[in-house]
C-alpha cells in the first residue's frame, strides 16, 4: 500500500472506536471487519478493471478528517430551498452525513410510511438492518464501500409499507460544509419499498464552491414484488470536492426501478449504480447525464445483473465534455445462466466540446444464457459542423447555434426527468453550465 | 444588388471556381445551369459563407463586401440559401428554429421579436404557400422528412425570413412532379420587385415552372454562356456537351 493510502486509513482509524457506543454487537463486528478489509487490501489502482479510468491518488493525498455531528454548521431552510430545491414532498437534510432535525420540512405521509434518519433506526430496531447494512460490503466490496460500512453512522431511512403510494418526491439533501479542515462524510441510506408500493426519491449532493471534502455515500434500494421506485440523483458538489457513491438496487418480481443521474460537480466523482434483477419480470431503466469541464473527472460505472428470466433493462447515458474534462462510462451487463428472455439495451453517447476533452466508454456484456436480446452502442463525437452552418446561414450566431445543438443533445435526457419541478431546476443548471462553457442557450 | 467579380474558390489544391463574374439586380431572377462538378453548388455555398473554401475575388452585396461577412451577418443582411441537402437537426424543434432565425433578422432590422404565439400565426399563413400542415412545426428540423418535405421546408423558411437575395440550390432535385409544382408555386409567389433570386439547377424542367430573366451556363468553374430564357431551351436540345461544342464552334465562326 502507498504511504498516502496508509496515512489516509490511519487518520480515519482514530474514529472507529467512537462510533460503537450505543450500537449492537453485530454492527461493531461488521465495522471492524470492514475496516480490517481496507487496512489489508488498500485502495483500488488502475489495475483494478472497475477503476481502470479513475485514479484515487488525488483523493488519498488530502489530509481528510472524519466529519462528526458536532461540526454541523448553521444553515437555514431558505438556503436549502435555494441550493437544493423544493420538490413539494418531505425533505430531509444531512449536514456532513448527519441528519439535521432543525432543517426537516415534514409533509403528511401515508400511514405506516417511515422517513427518518438511519441513526434513530439503528438504536430502535437494529436486528432487521443487519442483512441490509452488510450487503454492499459482503458483495464485491471496494475500499470506499468498506469505509462507508465501517464509518457510516447516519443517512436516510425510508420504509414504505405494501401497496402504499407516496405522491410527492422524498428529497434527501446532503450538504457538505467543510469549514476549516477537509472532511470526509459517509452517508448511508436505505430505501425499502414494500410489495406494490410506489415512491420517488431525490438525492441532492451540494457543497460550498471551492470547499475540499469527500462524500463517500452508499444508498441501498430494495424493491419487493411489484414495487415502483424512481431514484433521482443530482450531484452538484463543489468543483474542488470528491464524490464517491454507490447506488445498490435489488429488485423483486415484477418490480420497476428507474435511476436518473445528473453529474455536474466534483473534481473527481464516481457514481456507481448496481442493479440486481433477482426475480422474474423485473424492469429497470438507468439514465445518466454527465458534464465534466475544466479538469473535472466524472466516472459512471453501472452494472446490471439479469439473474432471473423475463427481465428488461434499458440504459441511456450521455456525456457533454468541455475543457480538459474527462468523462467515463463503464456499463456492464451480466446475464446469468437461466435468465432466459432477457431483454437488455444500453446506449452511451458523448459530445466533445473542446480539443482536449476526453471520454472513455466501455460496454461490457457478459452473456451466460441462451435466448436473450442484448443490444448496445456507444458514440463519441463533436458538434455537426453542417448543422452549425445551416443554423448560421439562417441568422443564428455561431455561439447560439452551438448552444442550440448542444442543448438539443442534452434535452433528450432532461425530457426524461419526470418530476417537473426537478426538471426545470436541472434545465436551468444545465443551461447556466453551458453558458459558462461559452455555449449560449436561448430561452 | 449582387456583383460577383472574378470569384475563385479552392479546397486544398482543387480550384472549383475559376473566375466567376455575374451581376444580379433587384427584382431579377437568374438561373445558373451546369453539369455535375461544374461548381454551381460551390458558388451557392460560397455566397452563403461556407468556411471550408479558400475564396478570392470580390462579391458586392448592396455595395458591401459580402466575403468579409460571417454566414449569420449575411443572413441578417438578407441573404438566404435554400440548401440542396437540408440538414437534419434532432432535438431542435422546427418552430423554435424558425422563430429564432426570424427574431435574429428582426432584431437586425430594428423590429420587435415575435413571441411563440405571434410567430405561429405568421407561420400558419406561410405554410399554406407550400402546402405544409402544422405537424411539421412540432417536429425536429428536417428529421425524418422526405426529400420533398425538406425542400418545401426550405421554401417555407424563405417565405418566413423574407430575404432580399435568395439563392436556391437545386431546389428541384429529387422532387416528383407534384412536389416540383408546389415548390415552384412557392418560389413564384415570393418573386418581388425588391428581391433578387439566383436559381441553381441541373435540369431545364424547373424552368418550365419558373421563368428566369437570364440564364447562365457554368462549366469548369466559369460562366461559359449567358443569355435569355431561350438558352435553357437550347441547352435542353443540345445537352451540356453539345452546347459547349456549339458555343466553341460559334466563337470560332465569329471572328
Amino acid at each position: 500500500m502507498s504511504d498516502s493510502a496508509s496515512a489516509f486509513i490511519q487518520r480515519l482509524s482514530r474514529l472507529v472506536p467512537q462510533r460503537n457506543g450505543l450500537h449492537p454487537v453485530w454492527l461493531k463486528g461488521l465495522r471492524r471487519a470492514a475496516f480490517q478489509w481496507v487496512s489489508e487490501r488498500g485502495f483500488p489502482t488502475p489495475k483494478d478493471e472497475a477503476w481502470k479510468y479513475t485514479s484515487v491518488g488525488p483523493i488519498l493525498k488530502v489530509p481528510f478528517e472524519s466529519a462528526s455531528p458536532e461540526k454541523i454548521r448553521r444553515l437555514s431552510t431558505w438556503a436549502i430551498d435555494q441550493f437544493a430545491g423544493d420538490f413539494g414532498g418531505e425533505r430531509l437534510v444531512f449536514v456532513n452525513g448527519y441528519f439535521a432535525p432543525g432543517l426537516l420540512s415534514p409533509k403528511k405521509l401515508p400511514k405506516g410510511v417511515k422517513v427518518t434518519s438511519l441513526a434513530s433506526v439503528l438504536v430502535e430496531e437494529a436486528e432487521v438492518l443487519e442483512p441490509l447494512l452488510s450487503h454492499p460490503f459482503r458483495e464485491q466490496p471496494h475500499a470506499f464501500t468498506a469505509l462507508n460500512t465501517a464509518l457510516a453512522e447516519d443517512g436516510a431511512f425510508v420504509q414504505i409499507p405494501a401497496n402504499t403510494t407516496i405522491e410527492e418526491p422524498i428529497h434527501l439533501v446532503f450538504v457538505s460544509s467543510a469549514g476549516g479542515s477537509p472532511l470526509v462524510s459517509h452517508p448511508r441510506s436505505l430505501v425499502l419499498a414494500g410489495a406494490g408500493s410506489r415512491a420517488v426519491i431525490v438525492e441532492t449532493h451540494i457543497g460550498l464552491a471551492g470547499n475540499v471534502y469527500l462524500t463517500n455515500a452508499v444508498t441501498e434500494v430494495v424493491l419487493d414484488e411489484g414495487a415502483v421506485v424512481e431514484h433521482y440523483k443530482v450531484q452538484s458538489e463543489s468543483e474542488a470536492a470528491f464524490h464517491i457513491a454507490l447506488l445498490d438496487v435489488r429488485q423483486g418480481r415484477g418490480s420497476c426501478f428507474a435511476s436518473h443521474s445528473v453529474a455536474l460537480g466534483s473534481s473527481i466523482a464516481r457514481h456507481e449504480v448496481k442493479v440486481r434483477l433477482q426475480a422474474e419480470g423485473a424492469e429497470v431503466t438507468l439514465d445518466g447525464l454527465y458534464m465534466p469541464r475544466r479538469e473535472q473527472h466524472l466516472d459512471n460505472p453501472t452494472t446490471i445483473e439479469h439473474a432471473a428470466p423475463h427481465c428488461t433493462s434499458r440504459e441511456l447515458y450521455k456525456g457533454v465534455v468541455d475543457g480538459r474534462g474527462r468523462g467515463v462510462f463503464d456499463g456492464r451487463i451480466v446475464v446469468h445462466p437461466g435468465a432466459l428472455k432477457t431483454d437488455a439495451s444500453q446506449t452511451n453517447k458523448n459530445l466533445l466540446l473542446s480539443e482536449s476533452a476526453q471520454v472513455d466508454t466501455r460496454p461490457r456484456l457478459e452473456i451466460l444464457a441462451d435466448d436473450v436480446k442484448c443490444a448496445h452502442g456507444a458514440a463519441v463525437g463533436q458538434l455537426d459542423e453542417d448543422a452549425v452552418f445551416y443554423l448560421r446561414s439562417r441568422g443564428v450566431p455561431r455561439q447560439a447555434a452551438r448552444g442550440m445543438l448542444t442543448y438539443a443533445f442534452v434535452s433528450e435526457m432532461l425530457g426524461r426527468l419526470r418530476v417537473e419541478t426537478l426538471r426545470s431546476r436541472v434545465e436551468k443548471m444545465v443551461a447556466s453550465r453551458l453558458a459558462e462553457s461559452g455555449v449560449e442557450v436561448l430561452a | 444588388m449582387l456583383q460577383i467579380k472574378n470569384l475563385h474558390a479552392k479546397v486544398g489544391d482543387n480550384e472549383i471556381l475559376q473566375g466567376v463574374n455575374l451581376e444580379l439586380k433587384a427584382g431579377e431572377m437568374h438561373a445558373i445551369m451546369g453539369p455535375n462538378g461544374s461548381g454551381k453548388s460551390t458558388l451557392a455555398q460560397v455566397l452563403a459563407g461556407r468556411e471550408t473554401y479558400n475564396v478570392t475575388g470580390e462579391v458586392l452585396y448592396e455595395g458591401k463586401d459580402l466575403l468579409a461577412m460571417s454566414p449569420e451577418e449575411r443572413a441578417v443582411a438578407g441573404v438566404f440559401l435554400a440548401f440542396q441537402y437540408p440538414v437534419e437537426i434532432p432535438g431542435v424543434g422546427n418552430l423554435y428554429f424558425m422563430r429564432t432565425a426570424l427574431n435574429a433578422i428582426r432584431k437586425q432590422r430594428g423590429l420587435d421579436e415575435l413571441d411563440a404565439i405571434d410567430f405561429l400565426d405568421l407561420a400558419k399563413e406561410k405554410m399554406k404557400l407550400v402546402e405544409m400542415d402544422q405537424s411539421f412545426m412540432s417536429r425536429s428540423v428536417n428529421e425524418g422528412f422526405s426529400g420533398g418535405e425538406k425542400k418545401r421546408n426550405e421554401i417555407l423558411q424563405m417565405a418566413v425570413l423574407e430575404p432580399k437575395l435568395a439563392i436556391l440550390d437545386e431546389t428541384d432535385s429529387g422532387l416528383d412532379i407534384d412536389a416540383l409544382r408546389v415548390v415552384a408555386h412557392g418560389v413564384n409567389a415570393l418573386r418581388r420587385k425588391d428581391r433578387a433570386m439566383l436559381v441553381i439547377t441541373h435540369y431545364q424542367r424547373l424552368l418550365d415552372y419558373i421563368v428566369p430573366d437570364r440564364v447562365h451556363v457554368i462549366a469548369n468553374g466559369r460562366i461559359v454562356r449567358s443569355g435569355g430564357k431561350d438558352l435553357a431551351v437550347e441547352l435542353e436540345k443540345y445537352g451540356y456537351v453539345g452546347l459547349e461544342q456549339h458555343a466553341s464552334a460559334r466563337s470560332i465562326a465569329v471572328p
